[in-house]
């Protein structure tokens, strides 16, 4: 610390190097940017995004198979000869037929499943979904977990007490039989909200499950929060300066809750990839035809001893995934929150 | 000094703050009456825990309604604002009587700059544009000592020392000119050259704009600097009550005789060890009945275990059984040998 009147202290001394103002988020984003190892995560993570999205063209272009058909007689060219994608079993009995292993060419790289349908193509299909349901039960997460923390810090009393013990409720289910509950309820009947209706097969029930079941793993700490921050000393002199009540709740204590819950993202996506994983899996997250990471290994399951990639391919989509969100989450989390001890889980 | 045509600025009277604990109500703040006015600088001294601090959050209404309980009563130009409504209360804070929290170090929100801040105090109060807020903001940054103003406006809190943080927070409780400023310890956080400058800032601004100050502290030295009037609290009481001169002259409780046998001499040999008082205060909890002060007090004599007769309304007063005499002998004891002093 520099004396205030000292005459040396020129604007450049006293505030950054580049004399520009640094608002916490812009230091914490150039702190983020030097932290290798969450670049690198971060990078993976774009590259698996990309690539997911690049689905349609992949199956279009590269494999030119239709990933949602199957084709139980097609025949593929490998080194010249005709090769059929499902060929009849050799082994045991001789009974049913085999699909056909990974060819490591552009069509059937990762072999193909049960239906014949080209594993790779699903496998960028199935990302897409399972990316798509985590990242946006995440912001749904966020948002309840946001209005329901900040509601019952701020107001206390009465509302924190209803609000609190709601959450406890939701915390008392273990997650998966809340979420496999909710499910098999949901998904076999869809939700009707009003003149909305939700049918069995949108994917905007996974979201909406995966999305609540963590609201109170993240709900609590915002909540926490913001009783720390409503005694602080600056709330105090807002109010002691007569500052309203809502502008404090908006410009003072909400401002300084979005780093929690920026430091909460990358660590719910990863959560929350896993746990669509696991419920598509169990049949109760994404619907066929359509795919995700999760129904994929289940179907799989069936191919384990022959064709072990349908379902490894996936699960090793699903930990490269979830590891780059984790190390982007410890990095985000040293950026943003240094001092915080603060895990979901 | 009482003027009975214009009402005192501040006027307290019988306030008592009690706190609802896990046993029971304890009370914090016992019958504190005091008067401020216009343009006077007031210091209320006292030990960590003597209730500075809450009296005065308790009279800006800042204190949790639920578990603390605020009696008696506190007049704003006559006007009572305990117990008013926090719509009206918001037009007082920060436009009349405004507040300089504790620790400026933490008093400013970290995710906005120091110019948003102040912008938005100025604009709370007052109808005037961004830009005519701006304005004002820079020359009030300028005006409490901060180097290139324009550039502060831009500065988030984290780019800023601790002495020119506490410089923006006094910034901020004066946009709007208020007619009463309450310091809270305003300068413990900071180091010593920079306290100096923060009171010399504290001492112009009466001058300049005419407010009154309270200043809390407990810091003899710093009331001695710049207070015309001082209150000595001990749990919760107002134990001790004069201007800054007949204090510092002539203390007349032997608590008072404690704090000031604790400073150092500035002639004279230097003694081996600084005396202090013997003991703890006692928490608000177990303050003791009668005079707070006697189990801690070489002094202590029968009727200390009553309570003392309450403070003359004005001038120079203890809260104390002594008499005259005995107050004469035992300052007498604290000017000849300040070694031995208490």
């Amino acid at each position: 610390m520099t004396d205030a009147t000292s005459p040396s202290e020129t604007p450049a001394a006293a505030g950054t190097a580049t004399g520009r103002p640094q608002s916490p988020f812009r230091r914490a984003m150039v702190k983020l940017w030097y932290d290798r190892a969450a670049m690198i995560a971060a990078s993976v993570l774009v590259a698996i995004v990309i690539t997911c999205l690049l689905a349609p063209v992949y199956a279009k272009y590269v494999s030119g198979t239709d990933p949602f058909r199957s084709s139980l007689s097609a025949k593929i060219m490998i080194d010249g000869k005709r090769v059929p994608v499902m060929a009849p079993s050799t082994e045991g009995l001789g009974l049913g037929v085999t699909p056909i292993g990974p060819t490591f060419g552009a069509k059937y790289m990762l072999g193909a499943d049960t239906q014949g349908r080209d594993v790779a193509a699903r496998l960028l299909y199935g990302g897409r979904n399972s990316l798509l349901i985590a990242g946006a039960a995440t912001l749904v997460c966020l948002f309840f977990a946001t209005l329901i923390g900040v509601t019952s810090g701020f107001f206390g009393g009465a509302t924190d007490v209803v609000l609190s013990r709601f959450l406890d409720v939701l915390w008392a289910f273990p997650v998966y039989l809340l979420a496999i509950s909710l499910s098999i309820i949901l998904i076999a009947q869809g939700l009707t909200i009003g003149p909305f209706t939700i049918e069995s097969g949108s994917l905007l029930l996974p979201i909406g499950i995966i999305g609540v079941i963590y609201v109170p793993y993240v709900a609590r700490p915002v909540r926490g929060q913001v009783i720390a921050l409503k005694r602080s000393e600056f709330v105090l002199a807002s109010i002691g300066l007569g500052i309203p009540r809502w502008r404090i709740l908006f410009f003072d204590i909400l401002p300084n809750v979005t780093t929690t819950l920026i430091v909460f993202v990358p660590l719910m996506m990863a959560l929350n990839i896993v746990t669509e994983s696991a419920l598509s899996f169990l049949s109760i997250g994404v619907q066929p035809p359509d795919a995700s990471w999760g129904t994929i290994i289940q179907e799989g399951q069936g191919l384990l001893y022959n064709r072990p990639m349908v379902s490894v391919a996936p699960g090793i989509a699903i930990v490269i995934t979830v590891l780059a969100l984790n190390i982007l989450g410890d990095g985000v989390r040293d950026a943003f929150d240094p001092r915080s001890k603060l895990r979901p889980r | 000094m009482t003027d009975p045509i214009r009402p005192a600025l501040l006027d307290v009277d019988h306030l008592k703050v009690s706190f609802a604990t896990d046993r029971g109500r304890v009370t914090a703040i016992n019958d504190v009456s005091f008067r401020i006015d216009d343009g006077e600088f007031v210091a209320i001294v006292g030990e960590s825990g003597s209730g500075k601090t809450v009296s005065l959050l308790s009279i800006l209404g800042l204190t949790d309604r639920r578990t603390t309980f605020v009696e008696g009563t506190a007049a704003f130009r006559g006007r009572p604002i305990l117990g008013l409504p926090d719509r009206e209360l918001r037009r007082i804070r920060g436009k009349q009587i405004a507040f300089i929290p504790q620790d400026p170090l933490t008093a400013l929100t970290p995710v906005h700059t120091i110019g948003w801040q102040i912008v938005e105090q100025i604009r709370t109060h007052e109808t005037v544009s961004k830009e005519a807020a701006k304005k004002r903001a820079i020359e009030l940054l300028d005006e409490v000592g901060l180097p290139n103003p324009a550039a502060a406006f831009g500065r988030y809190p984290h780019q800023l020392s601790g002495g020119m943080r506490q410089r923006a927070v006094i910034a901020m409780a004066l946009s709007c000119n208020p007619a009463l400023l309450v310091a809270d310890e305003p300068t413990t956080a900071l180091d010593v050259t920079v306290q100096a400058q923060v009171l010399d800032l504290l001492k112009r601004l009466r001058r300049d704009h005419g407010s009154a100050i309270i200043l809390i502290t407990h810091d003899m030295g710093v009331v001695a600097e710049v207070a015309d009037r001082v209150m000595v609290m001990y749990a919760g009481r107002v134990i001790e009550r004069g201007t800054a001169r007949e204090i510092f002259a002539a203390p007349e409780h032997p608590y008072t005789w404690g704090l000031m046998a604790s400073i150092p001499p500035v002639e004279g040999p230097r003694p081996h060890r600084l005396p202090s008082i013997p003991g703890t205060p006692p928490t608000p909890a177990n303050i003791p009945p009668g005079c707070a002060f006697a189990p801690r007090c070489a002094h202590r004599f029968a009727p200390c275990a009553g309570l003392p007769p309450a403070l003359s309304a004005s001038g120079h007063d203890a809260f104390c059984f002594l008499d005259d005499n005995a107050r004469a002998a035992g300052r007498a004891a604290l000017f000849a040998a300040p070694e031995t002093a208490a």
